[in-house]
């Protein structure tokens, strides 16, 4: 058997792929009970031991979408036939649908605040970047270490100072409000690492365009930015996951217009018993955007990463 | 088509002084070298005539027009830079349009310039090709074809032959001269290369430290330098240099080392302390008649000709004799050298005294 310095054994390639495998299960085992949970009966939720095998069923589903009442036999056999599917769902538990539940707005204002604020950081994170990294500017490194030191604290630290200010503007329970907080907490990191990124691309670039006839600004939108796409593209999922999944001050700041989903997932517990499935149905409702978000962006994403990793 | 006029420029990195009050004149239609060694301030040279950098002082015109403070979008030339900056997210094609993109030029005719250039260029063929996995000569071309496309004024090239290596350089050196011949635009480039400049220019600056040491017509610039400094920048192997302590006033036509006359050309200024002769490695012969001797240390056979170093009482210099004539390590043998191509030069100054031989080219700058 010969050995080679590039090639890793088949020993090592099987130790590691079970390592890898191992890690993956350990990952997304949580994730598939939440999803399977989803679509369980409040029964099976429950059930010990825990089922693996179940019929599925869209209760938790209709149940987060709905506002429900409990009605006593005689009642809801004086009802005429349910109309839908849903309403005979809701039905068979002894319940008939009064409206719908707040879930959708709440979705709602976490696409607006994550993706809003993700995009104002990017816009802002982008220009600020690039001045940092093309231009002459006065006590470049002293603001450069500031910009990060706002970041070096737990962002709730602020929480309280943070929040008479919101009363005072009258920015609480506001989308405004929540989109300028969370650009303000992502933007640091994101000036970072797009001055990073921005670093890398030749300044020769800029240089040909500016000779070529276009103006400082053209140059930048159609020189600079395609080739900080990677960049700006990974770096614009750091900011939405943070902003996405941020509790803390979602449950400090919102409780009505503004809500964001994370803290109002926890209170459909309380509608009508531990409606387990209902749960686990806004939590997988909840994940789709950020996960579709990034799988489109993966190949920036890795590509990302691993440029910034190499840098000197 | 452009003369461009650069007066007293100068360049200040902060404390660092990277161009120090620099004028030369280009001519429309040359084909100008920068040259110098590496960091001597050729690129910051080249940079402020296009507007990529302003200077701290002094004025660049061009065909008359003061433009220190032009953009360089305005300036209407064209620069192929060191690592030639193809737009790694476009095509050869959308590469070489782009310049003509920014002028809004109708569609059908900027593809008509593109096919055009490219024909030139010979690079029809992979118009559509992404740059990304391109040969050097190739992005080499469309770097050119870019640059050529706009019919700019002038185009500035930052070492362009750099990134190629040495057998293509040559192919490619050629290829770039004859483009400027048959496109007759004002062509400055930059190199460090002294054989390059020498073969490629109508007309050379030699710059070192940020100074320009000598301008002229690259025989005047071998000839006659200005100064040590482009004596033994240019040619290969350089100029020797017969150092002595002496006197040299004006009018005499010859210096003595140790027993030995040496005839110079008619000296025009004068000078005393530490001198030195200055001779080019052709113009030595050995000489047995000559009272003048040195000692054979080293020959290197070069094909037609060899190169024969010998020690002196004035240090070592070399020799460029034909490889018939038979010489031995260690031989002694008289030298002549050819009096009407001898510089003298202060050692401490670096500079050359004026001479018959040499008036005529120093005295013009
Ligand atoms: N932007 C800059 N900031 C500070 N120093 C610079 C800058 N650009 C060039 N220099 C310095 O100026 C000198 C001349 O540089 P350059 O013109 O690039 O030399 P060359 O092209 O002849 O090699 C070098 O010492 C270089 O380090
Ligand atoms: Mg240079």
């Amino acid at each position: 058997m010969s050995f080679s310095v590039t090639e890793p054994s088949n020993r090592t390639k099987w130790v590691a792929g079970t390592a890898v495998v191992l890690y993956a299960v350990i990952t997304i085992l949580p994730l598939m009970w939440i999803i399977a949970t989803g679509f369980k009966s409040p029964a099976d939720s429950i059930s010990y031991p825990p089922k693996i095998l179940f019929e599925p069923t869209l209760e938790g589903y209709v149940n987060l979408f709905t506002q429900r009442t409990r009605l006593n036999e005689e009642d809801l056999a004086a009802l005429p036939p349910p109309e839908t599917w849903y309403d005979e769902m809701v039905r068979e538990q002894g319940q008939v649908i009064t409206g719908a539940s707040r879930y959708g707005e709440r979705f709602m204002n976490s696409v607006i605040i994550g993706f809003g604020s993700t995009f104002l950081c990017m816009v802002l994170g982008t220009a600020a970047a690039y001045a940092f990294s093309r231009f002459r500017v006065p006590l470049k490194d002293d603001l450069l270490f500031f910009i990060l030191s706002t970041r070096m604290m737990p962002p709730i630290a602020v929480a309280i100072p943070i929040f008479l200010m919101f009363r005072q503007l009258g920015l609480n329970d506001t989308h405004l409000g929540m989109i300028l907080l969370y650009t303000a907490v992502n933007l640091s990191l994101s000036v970072w690492l797009l001055k990073g990124f921005i670093d890398e691309i030749p300044v020769e670039y800029e240089e040909a365009a500016l000779i070529d006839g276009y103006t400082r600004f053209q140059a930048f939108y159609k020189v600079v930015l395609p080739q900080a796409a990677t960049g700006i593209a990974s770096t614009a999922i750091f900011c939405l996951i943070f902003a996405w999944n941020e509790y803390a001050f979602a449950v400090l700041l919102t409780s009505g217009t503004a809500q964001t989903a994370p803290p109002f997932i926890p209170t459909i517990i309380g509608v009508g018993g531990k409606d387990w499935p209902a749960v686990a149905a806004g939590a997988t409702i909840f994940l789709v955007p950020v996960m579709v978000f990034t799988i489109l962006l993966r190949k920036h994403l890795l590509r990302g990463i691993t440029f910034g990793a190499v840098r000197k | 088509m452009a003369q461009i006029r650069i007066e007293n420029v100068r360049k200040e990195f902060g404390t660092f002084t990277a161009v120090q009050s620099s004028s030369f004149t280009i001519e429309d239609g040359e084909f100008f070298m920068l040259l110098g060694p590496s960091g001597c301030g050729k690129t910051t040279t080249l940079r402020m005539m296009a507007g990529l950098e302003l200077p701290t002082s002094g004025e660049i015109y061009i065909d008359g027009e003061e433009v220190g403070m032009k953009p360089a979008s305005q300036r209407d030339i064209a620069f192929v830079f060191q690592m030639f900056a193809l737009y790694p997210h476009m095509n050869v094609g959308k590469n070489i349009s782009y310049p003509l993109l920014s002028q809004g030029m109708p569609k059908a005719q900027v593809k008509k310039k593109v096919d055009e250039v490219a024909q030139i260029l010979g690079i029809t063929d992979i118009l559509k090709k992404p740059v990304g996995g391109l040969s050097g000569g190739d992005r080499q071309r469309v770097a050119l074809g870019r640059a050529i496309v706009r019919d700019p004024k002038a185009f500035f090239m930052d070492e362009p032959l750099g990134a190629l290596d040495a057998e293509f350089r040559e192919h490619m050196s050629e290829e770039l001269r004859a483009l400027h011949d048959r496109m007759g635009a004002t062509t400055v480039y930059v190199t460090h290369d002294q054989l390059e400049a020498m073969q490629m220019g109508d007309k050379i600056v030699v710059m070192n430290h940020g100074v320009v040491e000598q301008f002229g017509v690259p025989q005047d610039i071998y000839d006659w330098p200005a100064t040590m400094f482009v004596a033994s920048f240019i040619g290969s192997p350089s100029m020797n240099f017969l150092n002595f302590h002496g006197i040299v006033g004006s009018g005499t036509n010859s210096v003595d080392l140790g027993d030995s006359q040496i005839r110079i050309p008619e000296q025009h200024g004068g000078a005393r302390g530490d001198l030195a002769l200055g001779v080019r490695p052709e113009h030595v012969h050995l000489d047995d008649s000559s009272s003048y001797r040195g000692e054979v240390t080293a020959t290197e056979y070069l094909g037609t000709t060899q190169i024969v170093t010998l020690n002196t009482p004035n240090g070592e210099i070399k020799a460029r004799i034909p490889s018939s004539d038979r010489v031995h390590v260690g031989e002694k043998t008289g030298l002549h050298f050819d009096e009407r191509t001898i510089t003298v030069f202060e050692t401490e100054k670096g500079r050359a005294l004026l001479s018959a031989g040499n008036e005529g080219v120093l005295n013009h700058g």
